[in-house]
């Protein structure tokens, strides 16, 4: 198995959000501001990556027909420990996630990846794999995060910089519902034209590199 | 109690704040279970049985359990205990007493586990401080309201088979763009004075 595959296709080919469809309602929930984008990444990721190791040293103890509780209870005790450390140190960005910090307990990104990858691999895979698809995550939520930060508000806040776009009049419903949908769609159209156009390209390669060798073999 | 106060939670949960368009709550079910109005039905009374149980189930368990025993910080770990074992007893009662539901909304209960609508009412409850009565209704109106979103969007998806998009836009995406439209039209509703 290659363990360089198993960090990057959560980023690109196997994106949980843009391809795989999962973990929408938080995506589109926080990605009113950057900072908020970037709190959830690092919560879920921390979450995923604890869920992924714990799981993967306890697969061979829990009997399967029981393994789905289990995992809800483990990935439940690093979603208690993500809240209150953020609680703790990051009060604002606590407050702006409200419920979708306890809700990453029922998202289906984490779930998915323990009863997919971390309960059939190992502990250092399921680390890759955590790694790679908590990026992934992060990165599409950092990308719908500020298309509407900047549309929506004219400007970014990240806290130590922050600016404004002169003379641009934004529109307030990017930051609200109707944007973070609306955005979404547009950007997971983008990646099926890119998907498209990637296979496009590879079935001409395929096809060029046989008429090549039927040229040799002629 | 105030019925008008009542009517305040089930207007407020079904329209001004609809869980699906404006809370995004429960949106994998809305973009996956909307392709047919008949499965949507279906995954609407299965979502609206045990929202509303669970928001009770919950409600009981924080205020007679967590908050005397000083152990609130066990919210999250057992609220989704609570969910996921009240999914399976009601799917082995159904199954059991009532063989027509079961074959009815059988399917869709797995897979309100992991719905966060649940799991989001539940935790709402105790956030806004509702009493038991309260939270009782406020959790079957936000079902009724993600019924209603999901009823809407699988009417217009049927319609949406027939109609010539894109081919990058098909599928997700542009029931994305028609959530986002619809996301709009709610919108008015937040001009209402209640």
């Amino acid at each position: 198995m290659n363990a360089g595959r198993e960090f990057t296709k959560g980023i690109w080919t196997e994106n949980p959000v843009l391809r795989l469809m999962l973990g929408l309602c938080p995506t589109l929930a926080v990605s009113t501001a950057v900072v908020n984008g970037i709190g959830m990444g690092i919560a879920a990721t921390f979450v995923l990556l604890g869920s992924n190791i714990v799981i993967a040293l306890i697969r061979g103890v829990i009997p399967a027909k029981v393994r789905i509780p289990c995992y809800i209870v483990v990935i439940a005790t690093f979603v208690t420990i993500a809240d209150l450390t953020m609680h703790a140190y990051t009060p604002q960005i606590h407050e702006a996630l409200g419920i979708f910090l306890p809700l990453i307990v029922v998202n289906c990104i984490i779930l998915g990846r323990a009863e997919a990858f971390a309960s059939k691999n190992s502990v250092t895979m399921s680390v890759l794999d955590a790694l790679g698809m908590g990026l992934g995550f992060t990165l599409a939520l950092l990308a719908l995060a500020t298309v509407r930060e900047l549309l929506g508000t004219g400007g970014l806040d990240l806290r130590a910089l922050a600016f404004q776009i002169p003379r641009f009049k934004p529109a307030i419903i990017m930051i609200l519902p109707p944007g973070a949908f609306v955005t979404l769609g547009i950007m997971m159209a983008g990646m099926n034209k890119l998907a498209e156009l990637q296979e496009k390209k590879r079935l001409q390669r395929a096809a060029e590199e046989k008429l090549e060798e039927k040229q040799e073999e002629a | 109690m105030d019925v008008g106060h009542l009517l305040v939670i089930v207007l407020g949960a079904v329209f001004i704040h609809n869980f699906v368009l404006n809370r995004f709550l429960g949106i994998c079910p809305f973009i996956g279970v909307s392709k047919k109005i008949d499965s949507s039905i279906g995954m609407g009374m299965a979502v609206a049985f045990v929202m509303t149980l669970a928001g009770g189930v919950t409600w009981c368990v924080h205020h007679f359990l967590l908050v005397p025993l000083n152990a609130t910080f066990l919210q999250t770990v057992s609220f989704i205990l609570v969910i996921a074992a009240l999914v399976q007893l009601v799917e082995m009662f159904l199954q059991k007493n009532s063989p027509t539901l079961y074959s009815a909304l059988g399917i869709y209960l797995p897979l309100i586990t992991t719905n966060c609508a649940v799991m989001g009412v539940a935790l709402l409850n105790i956030r806004e401080g509702y009493s038991l009565i309260e939270a009782l209704i406020f959790s079957f109106s936000a079902a009724v309201g993600f019924t209603l979103a999901l009823l809407l969007m699988a009417g217009i998806r049927e319609r949406l088979e027939l109609v010539q998009v894109p081919r990058a836009f098909r599928g997700a995406p542009i029931a994305f763009i028609v959530a986002g439209l619809m996301a709009i039209a709610f919108m008015g509703f937040a001009g209402m004075k209640l």
